[in-house]
């Protein structure tokens, strides 16, 4: 729940670095003062959402071991170091934060601009590292295990896991698109009031950019990691698909009502050998299903396979829009400015993030009832607290409340900027 | 060796915290009881040092909490269910001091709607180091028991002792002492708001004695563990003198305007504080039944975290003093 919460401040603590950056780099390359206003202004939103961010990731590395003492007793050898390094990573963030958003008077412009060139590297390398603890549960590595305790630890091994690799890739480039999209379709919202604005549109232009190119990135990468999947945890993989049956020429299923009594899915859209091709790039492979593994192991069905749908429907529409935004810019030589095109931008600027979140509850709630693939159940792993939903309702509602200020915050900074 | 390291790098990592994080919480305490003509000045003031760095000196706290994890993780994962309760109440301090203080920067919508975030924010400057103080304490008291990888007392042993209480009270008043001499150094240039500030540095110096008698009064019973290394082993004695005598040097030199000499002696006297209890404490994380030893992580672990540890202190104490240099004094208008 916090997770759902931070993942999403995250997101934008890594691009909207990046974005800040690239105003600056503008500025001081053309001189003119409307880039700059945008870093100043983007680095204010910035300040917002960094300190509710710092916040929330507080209270993360606490509950990691409030929630689950079980599991951090056992592999807190294994997986600390990634989060260590990702306090290192946060360290810098903040310390070049604090740089960025008060040294505009007190240090030289470049300067300040390679402060904030430091601060979005920072934010990129904690994101990475975070997301490689998170790799380690679904792909543990680094360690033999006897009888029910790790030995021969290795944290190295375990960072550089077999998920690894795929996650961070796909989790940056989430970070990008999510917050591009987002980005792009408030500057979208504020040019379809006031055409002319200067400062909307350089906005627009740059978060475009980061949006637009990484977008088809992703979906590639998307492919690469569900091939990952296939190999690491097929039962992940058989309850995203809602796969029951173990097939050759596996087809898929799009959308439709998952039955586990009957192991069938009614009312989805069915590709023949869709599956088989997807997952493994031959539309004859061997699909693993469900029905190979004990009903105790498998994750609720229909919660991932709709995340999965839910993910997968976001990123191919934002691809569509990619590809429309970077048809028009093409022909026109020119930053798209059709009034079609920007109200879509405006209606497509939370996908990212629904993609994001719905691709979490993927990974999270395709692993259960594991909390280390195939080694711990999260059972074995949660707090013998019993009154634990008190907190987590207590929990639920501040995140809420703070949610809705920062929305509102960061609207009033924008409406201000409105009138430039 | 790797284990004696960590532990070291843990204790610098909390010392640290006390008196960079510390220091912030006392400024929001000073922000909720400004008064007097220049309270508005002396809210500025404070919102204006604090601004800059108290991101930077929250990730100590951070870092406690993952090389504990790391190095020792049936150590965390006791104290963690053990002060569940006081530790979740802490969070709740921490999420709201940040959040308020950077809303109440941003909420530009009326005076009124700025003065609630800021009373949000200085209660929870109240509220969290009080908290942090029970939650150290409560690791003291020999009430907390562990057998067979389970914490066998419940949810409520130890932090509602006195002395934890005593404990929380003590870290709210070094947390307003060390706040108000660093803002009496930070407002040099405005001679009347550093006289606000001596004076409440002052003030809540001499508050420090009877919040440390009566941290000594509870210990008694509450921490017999700690007292006896305070006045029977050696270092931990050393220790003790060396407090009370740079309190008694913080002090006069704040009443003779000494106000750098005074900042040494106050940061001196807290990490004394600190690394004392410390040396009482050592090797128990959790006195009587967890130790650093017995929750040690496996030597490969130990050793990376040392070289990372090591590695990251060359990259980020040059880039920590480069923020602390730039931000020492307030922007000249």
């Amino acid at each position: 729940m916090s997770l759902g919460f931070h993942i999403v401040f995250a997101a934008l603590g890594i691009a909207m670095p990046v974005l800040m950056c690239v105003a600056e780099a503008l500025h001081l390359r053309t001189g003119r003062a409307v880039y700059l206003d945008l870093a100043m202004r983007w680095a204010r939103g910035t300040a917002i959402l960094f300190a509710v961010g710092a916040v929330s990731g507080t209270v993360l590395s606490f509950e990691l071991g409030l929630l689950w003492p079980g599991f951090m007793k056992e592999a807190g050898a294994l997986i600390g170091m990634p989060f260590s390094l990702e306090g290192f990573a946060f360290f810098s963030e903040a310390i070049f934060l604090g740089v960025y958003l008060y040294g505009w008077k007190r240090i030289s412009p470049f300067m300040h601009w390679l402060s904030g060139g430091v601060l979005a590297l920072s934010g990129i390398l904690s994101g990475v590292f975070v997301v490689t603890a998170n790799a380690w549960m679904n792909a543990p590595a680094g360690f033999k295990r006897v009888g029910d305790k790790f030995t021969e630890i290795d944290p190295i091994a375990a960072m550089l896991n077999a998920a690894s690799f795929h996650e961070v890739l796909h989790m940056t480039l989430a970070a990008f698109v999510a917050a591009g999209f987002a980005v792009a379709g408030v500057h979208a919202f504020f040019l379809l009031r006031n055409r002319s604005s200067e400062f909307h549109r350089a906005a627009l232009g740059i978060a475009l950019i980061l949006a637009c190119v990484s977008a088809p990135l992703q979906i590639v990468s998307g492919d690469f990691s569900a091939r990952s999947v296939a190999k690491l945890q097929p039962a992940k993989l058989a309850a995203m698909e809602a796969h029951y049956r173990t097939e050759e020429g596996a087809p898929l299923f799009v959308g439709g009502i998952p039955n586990d009594e009957l192991k069938t899915i009614d009312y989805a859209v069915r590709i023949p050998k869709g599956l088989s091709f997807l997952a493994t790039h031959d539309p004859e492979a061997r699909i693993v299903g469900l029905e190979e593994f004990p009903r105790a192991d498998w994750p609720n069905v229909r919660i991932v396979h709709w995340a999965f749908d839910l993910m997968v429907l976001c990123g191919m529409a934002l691809l569509g829009l990619s590809a429309w935004t970077g048809w028009r810019w093409w022909r026109k030589q020119a930053l798209p400015e059709g009034t079609w095109l920007l109200r879509a931008l405006v209606l497509a600027s939370p996908m990212g993030f629904v993609a994001l979140e719905a691709g979490w509850v993927v990974t999270e709630v395709g692993r259960q009832p594991w909390i280390i693939q195939g080694i711990m159940r999260t059972k074995e792993a949660v707090t013998p607290m019993q009154h634990i939903v008190v907190p987590f309702i207590a929990f639920t509602l501040l995140y809420f409340f703070l949610a809705v200020i920062v929305i509102l915050l960061l609207r009033r900074q924008f409406l201000e900027s409105s009138h430039v | 060796m790797y284990e004696l390291s960590v532990v070291v790098f843990i204790l610098l990592s909390l010392i640290l915290y006390a008196l960079l994080g510390g220091a912030d919480f006392g400024g929001g305490m000073w922000d909720l009881l400004a008064c007097g003509p220049r309270a508005e000045r002396q809210r500025k003031a404070i919102a204006a040092a604090i601004s800059p760095i108290w991101e930077a000196n929250h990730v100590w706290l951070i870092l406690v909490i993952v090389l504990l994890f790391t190095a020792f993780p049936p150590a965390f994962a006791a104290l963690v269910t053990a002060l569940h309760i006081p530790i979740t109440l802490m969070l709740g301090g921490i999420v709201l001091r940040g959040s308020a203080f950077i809303f109440r920067k941003y909420d530009f919508q009326s005076e009124k709607v700025r003065h609630r975030w800021g009373a949000v924010f200085g209660v929870a400057c109240f509220f969290t180091p009080f908290s942090e103080g029970m939650v150290l304490g409560a690791l003291s008291t020999e009430r907390i028991r562990y057998a067979d990888g389970q914490v066998t007392t419940g949810f409520f042993a130890g932090w509602l002792t006195p002395f934890a209480f005593a404990c929380g009270v003590f870290a709210l008043v070094v947390c307003a002492f060390l706040a108000a001499i660093y803002l009496a150094l930070y407002t040099q240039a405005e001679p009347d708001l550093q006289n606000d500030f001596r004076r409440r540095a002052l003030g809540s110096g001499l508050a420090l004695v009877p919040a440390t008698l009566v941290v000594f009064l509870t210990a008694e019973a509450g921490a017999p563990g700690v007292i006896h290394a305070m006045t029977h082993d050696g270092w931990p004695m050393l220790v003790a003198c060396g407090i009370s005598g740079c309190a008694v040097a913080a002090w006069v030199a704040l009443w003779r305007r000494w106000f750098a000499f005074a900042r040494l002696a106050a940061v001196a006297q807290v990490a004394l504080i600190l690394t004392g209890w410390a040396l009482a404490q050592y090797p128990h994380v959790i006195t009587p039944d967890v130790t650093f030893h017995t929750s040690a992580a496996p030597e490969a672990t130990l050793r990376l975290l040392t070289f990372a540890l090591c590695a990251g202190a060359v990259l980020l104490l040059p880039a920590l003093i480069f923020l602390y240099r730039l931000f020492s004094l307030p922007e000249k208008p």
